[in-house]
């Protein structure tokens, strides 16, 4: 079995913010191009790689995505030499005091986000949570070093380095959903020593945070004829324990609702039974919040599953998750794909006798 | 050829058949992404007549009827077949679930009401604290949707299952000249439509796509319209009349549709502005045949038609909603002769429909 | 340009309704073109160029339509209730007048106001067109209007309804009659309903299938007293979009347009801008994905009756676009 951690650690130290995934991409590229048959770049940054699969042509063929990009800040204006941030992505205001920054100017400078004293802010914000609008980037330099090395538009992502925790426990500042894209490696590796007659096509999607960019134009090029998505959600936790989250290490999750087609479920579900995979159940009323939610409704519409690993912290620099829950999810992936029969298809069409 | 699709200069009736067709469609549940019910049953009515079905990855159920003529003018008509409703999402003790709602379901319409839970209808209700043990400061605010569970019965826990969809318990009956029932937003729509479908005229190609998920984001529609490419597209829908008096007798200015005034023609609302050329076509439909109509409000809301008119190069879109009242709560009601009149106006407008409406450029008139 | 800004910022075309506008552009551009049509939902699209083979297929995008008012109710003494058609401020509105399309004019006037801090919402509104009765009144449910106000030229500065984003169309009408030399095949879009959802420019991107595409429109300005904090001035040149409220552009089409207004000497601005969009955040998402950039010109009062721009950062942008799609785009 394949150690995933250094591959995920690698990750976690790179940059890689919706839009400017082009480092992460590349890291990724170099370890999944000896377990594909092709790679390549999508007009708007995703990467796509090919397994292909030993039934007879015309192949179907299985879209594996999972997004790559990152949250985090953007340099929206200077003052002083300090530097006025803006967000890439979902980021909570009341997280960013006292965040250690990497402000990617003409060169990268280290930098630490602080809060005014409540005598420099609107009186509205005085012993407050502050808004992200009156928060600063402190890089150490004069004003005019500042000026030339720095300009509006340039990103800050988040120094974060990640670590291990006791119990199987990885943290880091961009798991959501590097986590992922850990377990569709995992996927690629254990497919090596299997035989499938689909092809697949893995897919490190870009810009989920943002427009669903990758989701959404990646499928309209592959044309797949389904598609399996994973990506994070909500693992219990402290003041997180209601019914939207999922225990930490307690196994994958499978979505259900609008944005997932009921066969697919269907047959995820039963083979993580039989495999004894464990699993819970996420109900999703409308919106699945993944890139499932752009991929169901590309060109005539493509059938989704959405598996999703436990994460704490969603959308901070110290995400943390379950070691075991990105091998599991692999793994069930992979044993999924390598029993897709070439009609597999027909055996999931709707109810009714047609 | 089938008889039903022979052309005659009178539109087919709303009579007990249909009505007795509405009732069934009524009191099925289909709430967004869980559409089985009702697509069964359109199913069944439009098999035999049918040319081409076809269900997608989504669930929408695609009917063609093919023209007697070569390169027809391809005509999509467009109507939603699921309904606002909820979702169990936690499963508590004792029989007690935990819900979300699906679609905008009105909140002020949820405490004691009693629902339909899963495919085989099981009975719940969803409660609310006796008047008794309710503080007048708690009576000041509305009851949060945290507070109210689906009661299954102490013994119903096996009842349901997380996931599960759930709708109001509301059957369907008849009310002198009005209909009053669940869900009629947009049954009524799907009951037009399959009658437009059995009355098909031979010159187009008639694309009747019963959709899914419209009311969580059009979903449906965005496949089914790439996938058909029609030349144009009509979303045909129920939307609210809000014909009631204001409470200090001033004219309401704000009712958007109103029942008795005949079917909606849209010219914008928050998701389409309507093709000019089509709106001034069905008017002018409706002019020769005598058959009443009203302009709907501009503003809000929205149709199948405002992601069908963005698919791929542009397709010219119009909306015609037959009116109802009380939309999106446990019981909506509308009256027979709009919905007469819709079916009479779509009817002529297929007849009437010719290539020549697109020669022109998009402006008015 | 004066002429022809004066021109475009006076016709009517609320979304849905640009067919007055798009026979103004017409005219301008039909001895330049290659080729144009208008599409299903009646964009104007024109051609201009072939692609050579260092070339792509370019499609530019600016918004023929404005922001407008619709009418919803006509009230028994003859008053015309009415809802907005895109983002008009309700407190932009009182005094205004407003044109329709049929060329009834009117003026806005308010109910009483419940109380003095309160601000008015669109609904205490209405058009009084003096009319006294619903049967003599001009205007009927479903008419469309525009604000209706003369172009004001302060000199460098020019001040008008809808400079959002006829300013655009004049610049994109410049750039096509001043374009001589390019690789590629350019597609020069005047696209319909971009203020009520970017939906002319869904469509057209559609058809025309492009490798690139640039979004010419309006940004905000952050240079007025105690305004929004935002980096953009009047006057400073063409602002480089970064990011918007609904996209990120492309780093390599930030990067290629910085390359191409230093080498040419054209000042031009950075833009991150907090909320709102442009028609390049869906000719992004069109089919298998579009790189996709914009360029900005500053404008002040944004969705107001009076816009201002300052006329040399629209000659900036016509030659930032010159430089762009007269060389090679590699990306």
């Amino acid at each position: 079995m394949m150690e995933i951690t250094p591959f995920l650690k690698k990750l976690l130290s790179l940059p890689g913010l919706s839009a400017y995934e082009t480092p992460v991409r590349e890291a990724i590229a170099e370890t999944w191009r000896p377990l594909v048959d092709e790679l390549e770049v999508s007009r708007v940054g995703s990467l796509h790689g090919l397994r292909r699969g030993v039934a007879p042509e015309p192949r179907p063929r299985l879209l594996l995505a999972a997004h790559m990009d990152a949250v985090g800040l953007m340099v929206s204006g200077m003052i002083d030499g300090f530097l006025r941030i803006t967000e890439v992505g979902g980021v909570d205001d009341r997280i960013l005091p006292g965040q250690l920054v990497t402000v990617h100017g003409r060169r990268d400078l280290p930098g630490v986000i602080v809060q005014p004293p409540d005598f420099l802010l609107p009186p509205d914000q005085r012993g407050k949570p502050v808004r992200r609008e009156f928060l600063l980037v402190d890089v150490g330099l004069t004003p005019d070093e500042v000026g030339k090395l720095v300009r509006t538009g340039d990103l800050v992502s988040f120094a974060q380095q990640p670590f291990e925790l006791p119990g199987d426990a990885l943290v880091g500042h961009s798991l959501d959903n590097r986590a992922s894209v850990g377990a569709l490696t995992v996927c690629l590796d254990e497919l090596q020593h299997m035989s499938c007659d689909w092809d697949v096509w893995a897919v490190a999607t870009a810009q989920e945070e943002e427009t669903f960019l990758g989701a959404y134009t990646s499928p309209f090029d592959l044309r797949p004829d389904m598609a399996l998505v994973v990506d994070v959600t909500h693992a219990k936790g402290p003041g997180s324990n209601d019914y939207r989250t999922f225990g930490l290490g307690k196994g994958v999750v499978l979505g259900w609702g609008a944005n997932i087609h009921p066969g697919l479920y269907k047959a995820v579900k039963e083979l993580a039974e039989r495999l004894e995979v464990p699993f819970q159940i996420e109900a999703m009323s409308r919106h699945s919040g993944t890139d499932a939610y752009a991929i169901q409704v590309t060109a005539e519409g493509i059938p989704c599953m959405v598996l999703s690993i436990p994460l704490r912290y969603m959308h901070t620099p110290v995400e943390l998750v379950s070691l075991k829950d990105i091998y599991r999810t692999g793994h069930l992936l992979a044993e999924f794909i390598a029993r897709l029969k070439p009609d597999f298809m027909q055996k999931i069409t709707w109810e009714e006798p047609s | 050829m089938n008889p039903n699709s022979q052309p005659s200069a009178r539109p087919p009736a709303v009579g007990a058949r249909q009505i007795a067709l509405l009732e069934k469609l009524s009191n099925a549940c289909a709430v967004s992404g869980d559409e089985s019910e009702v697509r069964r049953i359109v199913l069944d009515e439009l098999k035999p007549v049918a040319d081409e079905i076809k269900h997608d990855a989504l669930g929408n159920l695609l009917v063609i009827r093919k023209a007697h003529v070569e390169q027809p003018l391809k005509v999509m008509i467009v109507a939603h077949m699921d309904e606002v409703g909820f979702m169990i999402v936690d499963k508590e003790e004792g029989g007690l679930f935990r819900f979300e709602l699906v679609g905008g379901v009105s909140k002020s319409h949820l405490a004691g009401k009693a629902v339909w839970v899963g495919e085989k209808h099981h009975n719940g209700v969803i409660g609310a604290k006796a008047i008794h043990l309710v503080s007048p400061e708690e009576q000041k605010n509305p009851i949060s949707i945290e507070n109210l569970r689906i009661d299954m019965g102490p013994g119903g826990a096996d009842n349901a299952r997380v996931g599960d969809r759930a709708a109001f318990a509301t059957s369907f009956r008849r009310a002198g000249p009005s209909l009053i029932g669940k869900a009629l937003d947009n049954r009524l729509g799907v009951a037009t439509l399959i009658e437009l479908v059995k009355h098909a005229p031979g010159h187009i190609e008639l694309q009747a796509a019963f959709t899914v998920q419209e009311e969580i984001g059009a979903r449906g529609a965005i496949v089914a319209a790439y996938a058909l490419q029609p030349d144009l597209a009509i979303a045909l829908d129920s939307t609210p009349a809000y014909d009631l008096p204001d409470w200090d007798g001033q004219e309401n200015t704000r009712y958007n549709t109103r029942l008795g005034f005949g079917p909606a023609i849209y010219v914008a609302d928050a998701g389409t502005i309507s093709d000019p050329r089509l709106v001034s076509f069905l008017t002018a439909v409706a002019e020769k045949y005598r058959i009443p109509y009203q302009i709907r409000q501009p503003g809000g809301g929205g149709t199948d038609a405002g992601v069908v008119h963005r698919s791929r190069g542009g397709v010219p879109s119009v909306s015609v909603s037959i009116p109802g009242r009380y939309a999106h709560t446990p019981a909506g009601l509308c009256r027979i002769s709009d919905w007469r009149h819709t079916l009479a106006l779509l009817y002529h407008a297929l007849q009437d429909i010719t290539p020549s409406i697109l020669e022109s450029e998009r402006r008015m008139p | 340009m004066k002429e022809l800004i004066k021109k475009l910022v006076e016709c009517i075309g609320p979304s849905g309704f640009e067919h007055i506008v798009r026979d103004v552009i017409k005219d301008e551009i039909a001895p330049f073109v290659d080729e144009m049509h208008v599409d299903a939902l009646g964009n104007l699209i024109a051609r201009k160029g072939t692609r050579k083979e260092s070339g792509l297929r370019v499609m530019l995008s600016a918004h023929m339509d404005e922001i407008g008012i619709i009418a919803t109710h006509i009230d028994e003494n003859g008053f015309v209730r009415f809802t907005t058609v895109g983002g008009v401020f309700p407190r932009n509105c009182p005094g205004g007048r407003v044109r329709f399309m049929n060329g009834a004019q009117g003026v806005i006037g308010t109910e009483r106001a419940e109380s003095a801090d309160k601000a008015y919402t669109i609904e205490q509104l209405f058009i009084d067109v003096g009319a006294s009765s619903r049967t003599d009144c001009p205007v009927k449910v479903g008419d469309v209007a525009a604000f209706d106000r003369p172009m004001l030229d302060l000199g460098n500065r020019l001040v008008a309804k809808a400079m959002d984003d006829r300013i655009s169309v004049a610049a994109q009408i410049e750039t096509l009659r001043r374009l001589k030399d390019t690789p590629h095949e350019v597609y020069f879009v005047f696209s319909v309903q971009e203020e009520v959802g970017l939906r002319g420019a869904t469509t057209a991107a559609y058809g025309v299938d492009p490798d690139v595409g640039i979004a010419v429109d309006i940004t905000m300005t952050g240079d007025t007293p105690r305004g929004t904090k935002m980096e953009v001035a009047l006057g400073k040149g063409p602002a480089i979009k970064v990011r918007d409220g609904r996209m990120l552009s492309d780093p390599r089409l930030v990067k290629l347009m910085v390359e191409a207004a230093e080498k040419a000497g054209i000042p031009y601005q950075m833009e991150v801008l907090e909320g709102g969009t442009t028609d390049a955040s869906v000719i992004q998402l069109t089919r298998a994905g579009v790189p996709s950039g914009c360029v900005s010109i500053p404008c002040r009062y944004v969705h107001s009756p009076s816009e201002m721009v300052d006329i040399r950062d629209v000659e900036h942008a016509v030659r930032l676009l010159l430089e762009i799609l007269s060389n090679p785009i590699l990306l």
